[in-house]
């Protein structure tokens, strides 16, 4: 069991259960579908993008507690960044689920995003996580149409 | 938990059946004695592929050690015992399914395969735009998208026929839907997601009624229930290897030999020819003329050790063992708190689709695999049936006649695991 409380740690259960930011923006400047073919899972991340800031993001759907969880978190995390320290941390997240690693390069730090680097050991789960964080991206690049983390 | 009273098996019906020695069959199967995270793997994830009993294994070694050579060609003596072998298996199958001619059974991939080759061989030759293709609501991918691809191609329609929330086929509609433009109904024997068996031969009886051939997806049924081609009288019956202990990348097409008769071929190639000009080409005759290509020549003849071993053992005794799985499954799970099955027909098999509301079926599984218990998650290339019951994905646990009810007892135990995780 204690490898499983590696895993779920108590915030991805709690963002898991009590999502936050779980909505629709109705006048979102962007917003992306994403498609875990695998199991079913999909989530929709909506974007109001003002002078390349996130003033506010949201998110539907999403699934199994790790996709819920990151997509909760996510929300909390991007609210007030600007594109750019988005995209570093689209990447350190990526990085901290594949390898495990942290990045430590100076720029904003991953911070409770660090919860999640349990993931890497069960890599069928990796794309659980970066489900929403793919979906989130697709979005700032105002792509209509659905992706797939396939 | 009526539904548990009235599952049935064909066994199940025929009286004192020998009960299984489940232990001596367990020695059988190597990989039952793996660990998984330090616990005793709980293979129940049989629906979407079975183990290998040693007999499979150790034939297909022995033919890479001893016989092995491509068949149907040399003169040579390996390529003699290899097409003998090869085709000893065609014999095997058309026993297993009572079929009236070995001609009849043709080797494909799997069930998939085997149900693309009649959507383009038999489909494109009959059906036309304004045709009509029957299904259900609980068939796989397998037996959606072929129709469909072959709808866009004809300008034909894919009709599909309703289920209850039981997930039984709703026969009195499903009977007003076989109309003057139904030109084939095609419909799973044994559902992967939910574990119903369709009234296979009543289903027949309507189509033929209406001059309506049918196709009837088995890649679940075969495996676990007693099947006779000849008395469902059938026009196509689909089913894979690797469900029935045997190898992957190995299936059959059962099709009554007048229809595969006037089929033009699938695929060109070797093999399926008996003269090739520039001019013209001549069709090699049953079964040849829909194998083209070197064919899986293990695979084959793996699968014959496969049927071997399960005819030995007797598929009636089978059913009865999973019957009593299934109904122990169905009462031990259906007791665990926030357990919804998914699947209550009366007629059922092998099959438990749950859900539980603590946790999503990913998450489910994951949690499982810690305790050694591997489970399906997911939609089971069953989006439609999923939706139907209002869920993205459920947990699957899908039985053989190698597992027993103190591993069922497991999965209940892994499933308190979860609530503790996150109830």
């Amino acid at each position: 069991m204690s490898d499983l409380r590696e895993l779920y740690q108590e915030m991805i259960l709690d963002h898991g259960k009590s999502p936050r930011n779980l909505r629709a923006i109705e006048n979102a400047t962007a917003s992306a579908k994403g498609n875990n073919p695998l199991c079913g899972d999909r989530v929709t991340v909506y974007l109001t993008l003002r002078d390349n800031t996130i003033e506010d993001i949201s998110f539907e759907g999403a699934g199994c507690a790790i996709c819920t969880a990151s997509a909760s978190m996510m929300t909390q995390v991007l609210k007030g960044k600007t594109e750019a320290q988005a995209e570093s941390l689209f990447g350190k997240f990526h990085h901290l689920v594949t390898d495990g690693e942290v990045d430590d390069d100076g720029g904003l730090p991953l911070g409770k995003l660090e919860v999640f680097q349990g993931v890497r050991e069960y890599p069928i789960r990796v794309k659980c996580a970066s489900l929403p964080w793919h979906t989130f991206r697709a979005a700032m690049r105002q792509q209509a149409q659905a992706i797939s983390t396939e | 938990m009526s539904s548990v009273a009235q599952v049935e098996t064909r066994g199940h019906r025929g009286g004192a059946i020998e009960p299984l020695d489940v232990e001596s069959i367990r020695e059988d199967f190597p990989i039952l004695k793996r660990r998984i995270h330090g616990k005793p793997l709980v293979y129940l994830d049989n629906a979407a592929s079975s183990q290998r009993p040693r007999a499979v294994i150790d034939r297909v070694k022995r033919l890479y050690e001893e016989d092995y050579a491509n068949i149907h060609r040399g003169v040579h003596t390996l390529s003699q015992r290899s097409t003998e072998a090869y085709e000893s298996t065609r014999e095997k199958v058309r026993a297993l399914i009572n079929a009236a001619e070995t001609r009849e059974i043709i080797f494909v991939r799997g069930t998939t395969e085997a149900i693309n080759l009649v959507a383009h061989s038999y489909g494109r030759r009959h059906i036309k735009a304004g045709d009509e293709i029957l299904i259900t609501h609980m068939e796989h991918h397998s037996n959606i998208v072929p129709w469909q691809m072959l709808c866009e191609q004809t300008g034909a329609t894919l009709v599909v026929g309703p289920i209850s929330d039981q997930g039984a086929l709703v026969m009195s509609e499903f009977e007003k839907l076989i109309g003057p433009r139904t030109r084939l109904v095609a419909f799973v024997h044994l559902s992967n997601a939910l574990g119903t068996i369709n009234p296979t031969k009543a289903i027949v009886n309507l189509a033929h009624e209406r001059g309506v051939p049918v196709l009837i997806d088995g890649a679940q049924a075969v495996p676990h229930l007693k099947v006779d081609v000849r008395d469902l009288d059938c026009d196509f019956y689909a089913f894979s290897g690797h469900k029935l202990y045997g190898p992957t990348g190995i299936g059959v097409l059962y099709g009554k030999a007048e229809l595969l008769e006037a089929m033009p071929p699938y695929q060109g190639g070797g093999d399926m020819i008996s003269s090739v000009t520039f001019e013209k080409t001549t069709y090699n005759d049953l079964p040849f003329k829909f194998e083209a290509g070197t064919p899986n020549i293990a695979g084959g003849i793996g699968l014959g050790a496969a049927i071997d071993y399960v005819t030995e053992i007797g598929l009636d005794r089978i059913a009865a063992h999973e019957y009593e799985l299934l109904a122990h499954a169905t009462r031990a799970v259906g007791q665990v708190p926030g357990v919804r099955i998914i699947g209550t027909a009366p007629c059922k098999a092998s099959v438990l689709s749950f859900t539980l509301d603590c946790a999503h079926p990913h998450d489910l599984g994951t949690v499982l695999d810690q305790e050694g218990i591997a489970v399906r998650t997911g939609h089971h290339c069953a989006q439609p049936t999923m939706e139907r019951f209002g869920v993205p994905a459920t947990a699957r646990a899908s039985f053989a006649f190698y597992n027993t009810k103190q591993e069922i007892d497991a999965l209940v135990g892994g499933l308190h695991k979860v609530i503790e995780v996150f109830g």
